[in-house]
């Protein structure tokens, strides 16, 4: 099994955010790039289809050069490959992402590629559903449960209420959701081997954004902010509050 | 001028209520732009044209596929793009639940449209604006899309559904045959938890954390959403702990909810919580902790312990003149 998992590199959830002088964007000083959690998970279930069905497992970014620190991860973690994208700009929108990532696949040909259910700095929810329509791929987002036998798939999603249960045929796209997997942790030798593993380097094309940031902000907090002690005639308060000013009971 | 194509969904006799927010947001957009906007139903019937009409629809769209009865998101892909395309649509809202999320990118693949998922906000000067929250909601941001065709998805619960101007909705019946290689993907089965309200769609939520010390508390927590009419979420330690089901989990790495009335209780307030509940309409915090971050992002404070303040409450709210 020829198997695809695209990462990305994200602020720490942690960091404190502050905006740029051009009013566009976070200022970086300071803060912390992470692997994104979800594609902790993403690279998991491509280890774990490897030792279930053989095959390779590469990983895929695309980014400046400072994403190369998330591919050493994915190296430490043990995929086979590590492929990086390079993009001169890093003002890029999903769909950028989303072309390069189906220029690769195009290139390598997978069975199946896999994404996080989102990259936790824009949210996008979309680069997994974009790549596979791309490609004409069908795709499965937000998996929490994925069975491959031979080339057919089950996988569970999890909707509003419940789950859904949907069928499709390799190849094709999934987008995993916390829950499919535990991650393993990369240990200390394979962090190190890591370090000296080539990473396969191609440059991004480039056909412009098809979305634009006009300003980014930090939301002013417009809170009412009353702050009772719990007394009986505290807790009748805040019902009174509930009903009479915020009429939301 | 926008020409805007609403996309909606039946859920039982009725719409879901995003659907409503969603024809609601196409309605103002029309106007702020002098456009004119139109909706879209997957395997619907003309009833539906009903319930649409006081929202000042006047067309309703309706897919028919016996292709689609087993739902397929690349196949729906094809039937609403290809509608966009033939009816001249340049411009198609979704809900941003877990359809909308996953079939607005492929619509808009297929219309060459840039794409804003998750919108908080919609306005219009020359330009749709959308805005949405980045960074786990630290920051906002305005986008606009660079492409004749544009695409957006709302957050559900946030764009308010207000009645229009009643028209007559006229309910045109498209019969829809979609290339088999279109519908590689489908729905098997949908398996429902029963009886309880997802967080992701209640009106009303009371979320416990840590503070309530074990499972066998969530009784307290319960009662309230009882009371209330709501749903119970948690925080991440308390599904982290195995007290709770990830499905109830608020946040970051669990479900982003809008309600109404959002109660934390016993919850500090982290950051990745906050990303999950922050476009609450009005959020109550019940803490022991005067200083935990969570009263600095409520409109309402409890200083207080879980234990004796949520049965009060409870009864205060079941006690009220209905
Ligand atoms: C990548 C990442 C993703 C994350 N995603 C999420 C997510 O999706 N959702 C999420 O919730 N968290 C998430 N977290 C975890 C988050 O950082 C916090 O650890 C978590 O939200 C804490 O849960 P809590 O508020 O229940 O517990 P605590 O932080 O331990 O807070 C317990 C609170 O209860 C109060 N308390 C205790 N006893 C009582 C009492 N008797 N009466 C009243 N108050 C009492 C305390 O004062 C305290 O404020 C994530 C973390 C990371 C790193
Ligand atoms: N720059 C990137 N390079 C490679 N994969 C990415 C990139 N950005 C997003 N992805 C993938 O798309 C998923 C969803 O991201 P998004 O649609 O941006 O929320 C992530 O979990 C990754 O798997």
């Amino acid at each position: 099994m020829n198997i695809l998992v695209c990462i990305s590199r994200v602020p720490d959830t942690a960091t404190k955010i502050n905006i740029s002088s051009n009013g566009k964007a976070i200022d970086n000083a300071g803060v912390k790039y992470i692997l994104n959690p979800y594609d902790e998970f993403t690279i998991e279930e491509g280890l774990r289809l490897k030792e279930k069905n053989g095959g390779t497992v590469a990983a895929l970014t695309i980014g400046g050069d400072s994403n190369v620190d998330i591919l050493r991860t994915a190296l430490a973690m043990e995929v086979d490959t590590a492929i990086h994208v390079k993009s001169t700009r890093d003002d890029f929108d999903s769909m950028f992402v989303a072309q390069n990532i189906a220029e690769v696949a195009k290139s390598l040909n997978p069975d199946i590629i896999l994404f996080g259910k989102q990259s936790i700095d824009f949210d996008s929810y979309q680069v997994a559903s974009l790549t596979s329509e791309l490609l004409d791929l069908p795709s499965i987002s937000v998996v929490s449960k994925l069975d491959i036998n031979a080339t057919s798939v089950t996988a569970e999603r999890d909707i509003e209420g419940g789950k859904e249960v949907l069928a499709t045929s390799l190849p094709c796209v999934i987008s995993v959701q916390k829950g499919i997997n535990e991650p393993r942790y990369p240990k200390l030798p394979q962090i190190m081997k890591a370090k000296s593993k080539p990473i396969d380097t191609r440059n991004a094309v480039d056909n412009g954004n098809y979305t634009e940031v006009l300003s980014m902000e930090i939301p002013s907090k417009a809170r009412a902010g009353k702050v009772l002690g719990s007394t009986d005639s505290d807790l009748q308060e805040l019902v009174r509050l509930l009903h009479e000013d915020a009429k939301v009971i | 001028m926008s020409k805007i194509l609403a996309f909606i969904e039946i859920n039982k006799d009725t719409l879901k209520r995003v659907s409503f927010e969603v024809l609601t947001a196409a309605r103002t957009l029309a106007e702020k732009s002098n456009g004119s906007f139109a909706a879209v139903v997957i395997n619907g019937n003309s009833s539906v044209a009903g319930l649409t009409s006081e929202y000042g629809l006047s067309k309703l769209f309706n897919i028919e596929s016996s292709q689609l009865t087993q739902y397929s998101s690349s196949g729906a892909a094809v039937a609403v793009s290809d509608l966009a395309k033939s009816e001249g649509f340049d411009t198609v809202l979704f809900g941003a639940n877990a359809t909308g999320m996953e079939l607005a990118p492929k619509v808009a693949v297929r219309l060459d449209a840039g794409y804003v998922a998750d919108c908080v906000g919609l306005d219009y000067s020359g330009d749709i604006i959308a805005s949405k929250p980045v960074y786990a909601g630290k920051a906002i941001v305005k986008t606009k899309v660079n492409r004749s065709n544009k695409v957006f998805s709302l957050r559900p619960n946030v764009f308010t559904a207000t009645i229009g101007n009643s028209t007559t909705t006229e309910f045109v019946n498209k019969s829809t045959s979609i290339d088999d290689s279109n519908l590689k993907v489908k729905v098997t089965n949908i398996i429902k938890n029963e009886g309880k309200i997802d967080v992701a769609e209640a009106d009303r939520i009371v979320t416990g954390g840590r503070g309530f010390k074990g499972p066998e508390n969530f009784f307290l927590v319960e009662n309230l959403a009882k009371a209330l009419g709501g749903a119970v979420g948690a925080s991440r330690a308390v599904v982290d702990a195995g007290w709770r089901p990830h499905g109830e989990q608020v946040g970051q790495t669990g479900k982003t909810v809008s309600p109404n009335l959002y109660v934390a209780c016993a919850v500090s307030g982290a950051v990745q919580h906050l990303a999950g509940m922050s476009s609450s309409k009005i959020i109550v915090a019940i803490n022991k902790d005067k200083d935990a971050p969570i009263f600095k992002v409520c409109d309402y404070g409890i200083v207080g312990d879980v234990f004796e303040v949520l049965p009060k409450l409870s009864t205060l709210i079941e006690n009220m003149p209905k």
